[in-house]
């Protein structure tokens, strides 16, 4: 058995006056993936986003090889509904920027490698953002996680507005991030198995709590 | 982690460069508003040159308020102010590189053109001089100062009626200080404790302004 590096202990969750989750337990080690599902409005991107650090949940806590995830840790890649694009930039300049700002020295061989690498068309990596089509955009965010190369990668949906080849070039890179040892958590509607990520997929039912 | 705080401050500055509109707006705001008080209250110097510092202050505080609900709304709409939390930068350090970005592309400017726009009031040259010394000295605490609302209104609908009545009070002090240098050199005064005052707002304001203003951004993260 694998260490766990990613631990979630105890967590309580609430949007508005709903419980969303309470008492959730859950642990990751490395090159397993976990597949979060339930209905909407679940809780499925609010279990993400405290994973992330982004959002406090209301009890327990988070941790990463035992010590409280924070997000000055730089462990995380978070993928959400949004891209974290900016619109006024172009594919390229926008990854630039994102490695720039957390400290990574890319060079833009690496940038057009990577988004090579997600079959983003060459015509338009010097065109602004906003031209892009949303299964574009969203390649361009993930090439992100691609340059980034952080142990955990929280996926919201990661699959919205790709087309077939884009999913599954995607599903190659999830592949080699699990078996280089990363961690993966995501949500999605697509049908997956355990053939598509190359290791045990386990599932994780959130059910809406009523009280 | 000063590379990654300074990669962000070319990022806005890029960003910014794009968008010259927006720059220009308040820009023209601060031009046209001081402009139009010489032709209303007509050529007479004494009256002029004894509104010059109230006007011009207040004008150029209206307008560098004009660009301020933009300096987190765009990263939250788009989601990187989400990638920035997550970027490994402390999020104070993001605040202030972002503030600092918005000064150099909101009110430096103001504050360059304030000497011509105090030719129309009559203003002598030592007047000028003292003037865009206070607006370059009181321009980076507007700027900060003003980060805390912006960041509290954040993603609130109405935001911008909200941010008014949270910033502009507290804009007071900057105002008090900074039409009152120019006043003080008007009369005869030395300036100096005056833009004193103001540079210890500007440096309290850069020192403690960013950890609240991070604060804000967690809760508009959630």
């Amino acid at each position: 058995m694998p260490p766990v590096m990613l631990e979630a202990r105890q967590l309580t969750a609430q949007r508005g006056e709903r419980l969303l989750f309470a008492n959730l337990d859950l642990r990751l080690a490395r090159g397993q993936a976990l597949w979060l599902k339930g209905r909407n409005g679940s809780g499925k991107t609010t279990l993400l986003r405290i994973l992330a650090g982004l959002h406090q949940p209301r009890e327990g806590g988070v941790y990463w090889q035992t010590a409280p995830l924070t997000t000055g840790l730089a462990t995380t890649s978070y993928l959400g509904h949004r891209n974290g694009l900016k619109d006024d930039l172009s594919p390229s300049e926008n990854l630039h920027h994102a490695c720039r700002l957390q400290g990574l020295a890319v060079t833009e061989t690496a940038i057009e490698v990577a988004l090579a690498q997600v079959g983003l068309d060459p015509l338009v990596q010097e065109l602004p953002c906003r031209l892009l089509s949303q299964g574009q955009q969203r390649r361009v965010a993930l090439a992100r996680l691609l340059l980034e190369q952080r142990p955990l990668w929280l996926l919201d949906e990661p699959f919205v507005g790709l087309d077939d080849q884009a999913v599954a070039r995607f599903l190659d890179h999830l592949r080699h991030h699990l078996a280089q040892g990363g961690l993966l958590v995501l949500t999605t509607h697509q049908p997956l198995d355990a053939a598509s990520l190359g290791v045990p997929l386990a599932e994780l039912q959130l059910s809406p709590q009523f009280h | 982690m000063l590379a990654a705080a300074f990669a962000l401050l070319r990022r806005d500055l890029q960003l910014a460069w794009r968008h010259p509109s927006d720059l220009a707006a308040g820009l023209f705001f601060f031009v046209i508003v001081s402009s139009l008080f010489p032709l209303g209250v007509g050529p007479e110097t004494a009256l002029l040159q004894r509104m010059a510092p109230g006007v011009l202050w207040v004008a150029a505080l209206l307008a560098s308020f004009l660009a301020l609900p933009r300096l987190f709304a765009e990263d939250h709409r788009d989601g990187s102010l989400e990638q920035l939390a997550l970027s490994g930068l402390p999020l104070p350090l993001v605040v202030a590189a972002k503030t600092l970005a918005h000064w150099l592309a909101a009110g430096l400017p103001l504050a360059l053109v304030s000497p011509l726009l105090g030719l129309q009031f009559q203003l002598p040259v030592d007047v000028l001089g003292v003037l865009l010394l206070s607006l370059l000295l009181g321009g980076p605490a507007l700027a900060v100062v003003g980060a805390i609302g912006a960041a509290l209104t954040l993603g609130l609908r109405g935001s911008g009626m909200l941010l008014a009545l949270l910033v502009l009070p507290l804009y007071i002090p900057v105002l008090i200080f900074g039409a009152g240098a120019v006043d003080a050199q008007l009369a005869g005064l030395s300036p100096m404790p005056h833009l004193s005052l103001l540079a210890a707002c500007t440096l309290a304001g850069l020192g403690l302004a960013p950890l609240p203003t991070a604060a804000a951004l967690r809760l508009a993260l959630e």
